[in-house]
């Protein structure tokens, strides 16, 4: 459920993505429980809530919108199926480490996904964090270029993990440390470190990590990336080849959103074709989600009463109709109005009355 | 308005050191060093904000914003895996996590180890990538003498001298990992004030290489 702080915004985005042409998608609160079993990874928490329905069927209250949305839109990758949504899920909040109801929007492409399309929906995203706060910013990656300089390492796949999580982290240092160990040369990392030194504007790091794209598949790759990242607005967006998102499901284009004032990603998205893939879908796909959740404490400020006026009035003694009376006028001038017969230790009032 | 830039140091003398590197950074903020029991400081000129917590908390708060920078040990980094950038090691602060025991204490792999840490995390994915069978036995301090009563085989623990496990009768038998203070960002954050932080990494990358060569 919407809180009163998520609820504009909400409005706002619902309003953001039909303005594209997209489709609003409902979906029932639950999906059988296998299609997340089979794809844990792909959710940001794998605990999911589950019970037994009237059929004797396990069932999830969804944690996640994407993977119900993919297995109930039909496969037809010569079209492009364009839907936004605005759903709960259900899963362990990172903060609290307890179960809660998240509010989520997002869209999803499904099918034919070009240049443009990629283009459209980082605009989409980019535009939805400009509806919480001007102040905010769309970092975006290309993971099979970055994925080009992984390989160019020379590190066995079994350390690839680490590799990437010390990308995740911006942690140069580390990789260097696994070269080491492996007894590789320091030369093998240039084509990663221009990927991870370079941060800011498109033009900015597609132009400095350009020299560094030598093979024709990096090169191939870059000249994508660099159109789509064309169709984009420049002062919203940095490229940041930190940003990851899960190789089993992600491939090409992943991003996340942040805004100043809320210390996590508000907005996060990418190409997923190969969870498609996983789920026997001949379609490509891109989708982002808008986490509402993490608007509850931002931008909120206290008001300093929690009413403009208390009137106190006594049962026995008052006249209640000149009680009710000035309550109902100073209502007319758009005051909130407690009535009570002592004021309440836990409220604020601006004015108090007795009559 | 232009934002402030929060940091955590760790209390003592690590948090002083570090200190020192970000003053010759060009981000002093003298309040900082004036007697007092305060632990916020802020020179609003320079657009920086200074606060002392606990070492093994620093990470929490970079983890959770209150913080853009900070500065904590490895240790910590690999206990709690906390989701930050780690952008820079500083070179100070160096010790090692290792596996101590008695002097007389012999290993065989056909029994279940007991050891005993502050670090169950970093000690579990030690002994797992070696396929080994353990029972951790979690405790909060004084971990050298939990072999030494029996509680467990060996210890993992953070070795700086070794002074505490000579004269416990322990000694080192293996490195589990190197450790040094590292540079902390929070993630969201660093977007904001990257060009900053930037100068900043310019500045320690120099100051280490000086210290490194002298």
């Amino acid at each position: 459920m919407s809180t009163v702080y998520q609820e504009p915004i909400n409005r706002s985005l619902s309003e953001l993505y039909a303005s594209y042409g997209y489709s609003p998608f409902k979906m029932s609160k639950f999906e059988e429980y296998e299609l997340y079993a089979q794809n844990k990874n792909f959710l940001i928490s794998d605990h999911v809530i589950t019970f037994t329905d009237t059929t004797g069927r396990l069932m999830a209250l969804k944690p996640d919108v994407t993977l119900a949305i993919v297995k109930n839109t039909k496969d037809e990758p010569s079209f492009k199926k364009k839907l936004y949504y605005t759903e709960s899920v259900y899963r362990v909040s990172q903060k609290s480490g307890t179960f809660r109801e998240i509010e989520q929007a997002g869209v999803e492409v499904i099918g034919d996904i070009d240049a443009y399309c990629l283009g459209e929906v980082l605009t989409m995203a980019e535009k939805s964090l400009a509806a919480v706060s001007p102040d905010s910013v769309l970092a975006v990656s290309q993971l099979d270029l970055l994925m080009l300089a992984v390989d160019a390492l020379g590190i066995p796949k079994s350390r690839e993990g680490e590799v990437l999580d010390c990308i995740g982290e911006k942690n140069q240092h580390g990789i260097g440390v696994i070269l080491a160990e492996e007894g590789l040369p320091e030369e093998n990392t240039h084509f990663l470190k221009a990927l991870l030194t370079h941060y800011g504007k498109p033009s900015y790091v597609l132009s400095r990590i350009a020299p560094y794209c030598k093979s024709e598949g990096a090169q191939s790759i870059l000249a994508e990336f660099t159109k789509i990242l064309s169709l984009v607005r420049e002062d919203r967006v940095v490229v940041d080849f930190s940003t990851l998102g899960d190789l089993r499901y992600y491939n090409g284009i992943v991003f996340r959103g942040y805004v100043n004032g809320i210390a996590e990603n508000l907005l996060s998205g990418g190409e997923y074709n190969r969870l498609m893939q996983k789920m026997n879908k001949k379609s490509h796909a891109v989708g982002f989600a808008v986490y509402l959740d993490l608007l509850d404490d931002f931008g909120k400020t206290l008001a300093p009463y929690d009413c403009d006026v208390l009137i106190l009035y006594k049962e026995e003694s008052s006249d209640l109709l000149a009680v009710m009376e000035k309550a109902e006028s100073l209502r007319r001038e758009g005051l909130t109005v407690s009535v009570e017969t002592r004021p309440s230790e836990s409220k604020r009032y601006r004015t108090v009355y007795t009559v | 308005m232009k934002r402030m830039l929060n940091i955590a140091l760790p209390k003592g003398r690590l948090g002083e050191h570090v200190y020192d590197m970000f003053e010759k950074a060009g981000f002093e903020c003298p309040s900082i060093k004036e007697p007092s029991r305060k632990l916020i400081f802020e020179n609003e000129a320079k657009g920086v904000r200074y606060f002392w917590v606990k070492p093994s908390d620093v990470a929490i708060y970079v983890e959770r914003g209150a913080a853009d920078l900070g500065v904590c040990g490895k240790d910590i980094l690999l206990e709690y895996t906390p989701d930050v950038y780690e952008l820079l090691d500083l070179g100070i602060g160096k010790c090692r996590m290792a596996v101590a025991c008695p002097k007389d204490f012999r290993d065989t792999p056909d029994k279940t180890l007991k050891v005993a840490t502050k670090f169950s995390h970093i000690a579990a994915d030690y002994y797992r990538r070696q396929g080994r069978d353990i029972d951790i036995i979690h405790l909060n301090g004084s971990i050298e003498i939990a072999p030494i009563l029996k509680l467990s085989d060996v210890i993992v623990d953070i070795v700086e001298t070794g002074t505490t496990l000579k004269e416990n009768d322990l000694e080192v038998r293996e490195t589990v990992v190197p450790i040094s203070a590292r540079l902390i960002a929070n993630k969201a954050y660093y977007r904001f004030v990257s060009e900053t932080i930037e100068t900043i990494l310019e500045s320690f990358r120099e100051l280490i290489a000086e210290r490194e060569t002298r």
